[in-house]
């Protein structure tokens, strides 16, 4: 076996399910303070840049209808946008999966020659794994977006949508690009302290080396507007820019859902998305390409549309508005529970509230992993309203609940479901409510007013273990009412 | 039997014009009839809240009535995905409430489970006709701030509450039921009263139904950091309009000797004396 060319990354197939990974995760205690330090001001910067525009609302609106119009007609918006990048010169190839879209990146690069190149940061090529799959084919894959540099020298796993290192700060990061950055390219230089700028100032030399050397890049795309075949990324640093005029050959890699119809469209989108995401007006940098222009930028322009389970959610008509998600993050920085697990417990890419909706309905639920998320959520409902394409998440996270019991009650029965059965029993008529309330009106008596504190028993003691919980009442209101009001007042 | 109420059912306006700065109803004076919707939590575990929501609306000048069929809005079943299991409940609920104008509750989450819930259930069952009911029903109901201030009319409703109190405003009454700021004009009317503001106060206590035991670590986080945030206050009392949320911040509070305790926003309105309830 051969040496690995790029750092090694960490591995999703390591973390377990949600409720047994969330806990060690809250034990970090560095990685809360940076993540709570990071939300918190996400967060706040993007309700100020959302409060100053008169029509955040409509365009909410406007944006979920485009979307959904989309979808609805996604097959005739697809070969429209592959007539359209035909006709500009782009060969355009279909992916049923990640390992057909993996395949032809491969296919494409070994076809040239080509045993290295450049990635702008890209979610869906963390969703098909195209890094590890290119190393085990004697392809290095650089990525050059900032935080997904300090990912990938850190043998990391991405814990965010929008900002992939949000659980390192900035000592972290020192101490990766010390050690690492020699080690795959050009060094760090010697005494570099902490401070941002001189961080990023390693980076740019470090990319730099990268970046003239590569002849191939691969992107995603944040967007392809279906009449005019023209792709999309918006980012903040410019890599993409240099990724997208640098190298001869560009791949880009688009999941079947960044269709808009048209031109016009976008501008709802391009409003939307930076102040979404990162809490600004205007991101830096806005790219929009339509094919090869002779003598100019990259000659043999390639786009991969991929599926990987789009299809599912798309079928299913309570789900498929995950498919309007623009990748903005907004969800994950107003969650609670984000904020104080961070993303790797959420075990891919996606993680937090949009990660609970859609990794189910991209996968399946087989996996428990996958099972475990729609349960990842309190439903407080904080993500729906920042959503800047009104994604329904709590609704689907619901929903999704329901499709995890109903495939676990094809197994054995659990503890849970002899509980709901009881519930259901109990709350199916008033009688039956009394009968089950005569059990709690005797603790409620045998306590009195004493608190129940720690008991070492199982499932109680979830509750227990930090939560003391006030004795049940020794008489119900139903009880009191009886007592005090006649008849005709029932 | 029910009683339905004499009056026409109210539309769900704001009206500012009809707004009363005080108490003016004299007890007796027949005022709208409202069904009472205990909720299955209060009735078990807090019977004081609903005590309190009937001593209040009758106060307002109110005929409240408990219809005793009434169970639980299913919202237990139904978020932790047995939706079949949750249908009889829903059912039951449908057909306790139909003949009524106004159903009022002390709860932003059954309130919001009857709204968002209840007709979603009966669709996925394949029951139009229970759908049909749902919404009627759904669209008669109120959470107590929103049918104290909106169909009565009324802000101040003459209660005297001698303590510091500082308030959680739970994530269902905000953003399923959307209950506003009523609750907070309501309290800061009640004389006596010392209201602090609560830091991030929107986020979320950590409770989520069976999420608090099928996630507890993260639930306790959630939970702590919410106590925190009230201990800050220097308050003695957490008020909130959802028991729920109140049992979990108040487990906390309570394992830590805080000594700070939780209570219903309908029993803070319910109080007229200088007594600790």
């Amino acid at each position: 076996m051969t040496a690995r060319r790029t750092p090694e990354p960490g591995s999703w197939l390591g973390i377990p399910p949600f409720p047994k990974a969330a806990p060690g995760a809250l034990d970090k205690a560095e990685q809360r303070r940076n993540l709570r330090h990071a939300t918190t001001s996400i967060r706040e910067k993007r309700a100020e840049r959302a409060d100053e525009v008169a029509d955040w609302e409509q365009l909410r609106t406007a944006a979920a209808q485009i979307k959904d119009r989309t979808l609805r007609h996604l097959e005739g918006y697809l070969l429209e946008a592959e007539g359209a990048m035909t006709a500009a010169g782009v060969t355009v190839h279909w992916a049923r999966d990640g390992a057909e879209a993996n395949r032809i990146v491969t296919d494409i690069a070994h076809a040239k020659g080509i045993d290295e190149l450049v990635k702008i940061k890209s979610m869906v090529t963390q969703e098909i794994e195209l890094n590890e799959h290119l190393e085990a084919n004697g392809i290095a894959a650089w990525e050059t977006d900032l935080a997904e540099l300090i990912v990938q020298l850190g043998n990391d796993l991405p814990s965010h949508i929008l900002v992939p290192a949000i659980h390192r700060n900035r000592a972290e990061v020192r101490d990766i690009f010390e050690v690492q950055m020699g080690r795959y390219g050009a060094p760090a230089p010697a005494a570099m302290t902490d401070d941002p700028a001189e961080l990023s100032a390693a980076a740019r030399s470090h990319l730099r080396e990268k970046f003239l050397r590569a002849r191939m890049a691969v992107s995603g795309a944040n967007f392809l507007v279906a009449e005019t075949g023209t792709l999309v990324v918006v980012e903040s640093e410019g890599n993409g820019r240099m990724c997208l005029t640098l190298p001869e050959t560009v791949v880009s890699i688009v999941g079947i859902e960044k269709l808009v119809p048209t031109v016009e469209d976008l501008e709802i989108f391009l409003k939307l998305l930076p102040r979404s995401s990162t809490g600004e007006r205007m991101n830096p940098y806005t790219s929009f390409w339509n094919g090869p222009t002779s003598g100019d930028g990259p000659q043999d322009l390639h786009v991969i549309l991929l599926d990987n389970g789009r299809t599912n959610a798309l079928a299913d008509p309570v789900g498929r508005p995950a498919l309007r998600c623009v990748r903005c993050s907004a969800c994950l920085n107003i969650c609670p529970v984000y904020e104080r697990v961070g993303g790797h417990a959420y075990g891919s890419p996606y993680p937090g509230p949009i990660g609970a909706i859609l990794g189910p309905q991209l996968r399946g639920m087989d996996d428990p992993k996958d099972a475990a998320l729609p349960f990842a959520s309190t439903l407080c409902g904080a993500c729906n309203d920042v959503c800047p394409v009104r994604i329904p998440i709590t609704d689907i996270l619901v929903h999704l609940r329901r499709e995890a019991v109903d495939h676990k009650k094809a197994g054995r029965p659990s503890a849970e479901r002899v509980a709901m059965k009881a519930a259901e029993w109990a709350m199916a008529e008033g009688p039956n409510l009394e009968r089950a309330q005569g059990a709690t009106q005797a603790a409620g008596r045998v306590l009195r007013d004493r608190w129940i504190g720690p008991l070492p028993l199982p499932v109680a003691s979830r509750w227990l273990g930090a939560r003391d919980t006030a004795p049940p009442a020794a008489r119900t209101f139903r009880r009191w009412w009886r007592d005090h009001h006649d008849e005709d007042d029932r | 039997m029910p009683v339905p109420a004499h009056l026409p059912p109210e539309p769900d306006v704001r009206p500012d014009a009809t707004r009363r700065d005080a108490v003016d109803a004299p007890a007796g004076v027949a005022g709208p009839a409202v069904a009472l919707f205990a909720t299955c939590i209060a009735d078990t575990m807090r019977p004081s809240i609903p005590i309190a929501t009937v001593t209040l609306l009758e106060r307002l000048g109110c005929r409240v009535s408990f219809p005793e069929r009434q169970t639980c809005c299913g919202q237990i079943m139904t978020n932790t995905g047995y939706w079949d299991e949750a249908l009889p409940a829903v059912r039951n609920h449908v057909e306790t409430f139909a003949g009524y104008d106004y159903i009022v509750a002390p709860s932003g989450s059954c309130v919001g489970s009857v709204r968002d819930q209840h007709a979603m259930l009966a669709r996925h069952a394949g029951d139009q006709s229970l759908a049909t009911a749902a919404a009627a029903v759904a669209s008669r109901t109120y959470e107590l701030t929103e049918f104290i201030v909106d169909v009565l009319g009324i802000v101040d409703v003459g209660a005297h509450f001698p303590h510091r109190v500082t308030y959680h405003p739970s994530c269902h009454s905000a953003r399923v039921a959307r209950v506003g700021d009523r609750p907070l004009q309501l309290l800061r009317r009640v004389r006596g009263l010392d209201l602090v503001p609560l830091p991030e106060a929107d986020q979320c206590c950590g409770f989520g139904g069976t999420f608090s035991l099928k996630n507890p670590a993260v639930s306790v986080a959630m939970a702590s950091d919410k106590a925190r945030h009230v201990r800050a206050t220097d308050a003695e009392f957490v008020v909130s309009v959802d028991h729920a949320c109140l049992m979990n911040i108040g487990g906390v509070l309570h394992r830590q000797r805080a000594g700070v305790r939780t209570i219903h926003l309908a029993e803070v309105l319910a109080a007229t004396g200088p007594e600790t309830p």
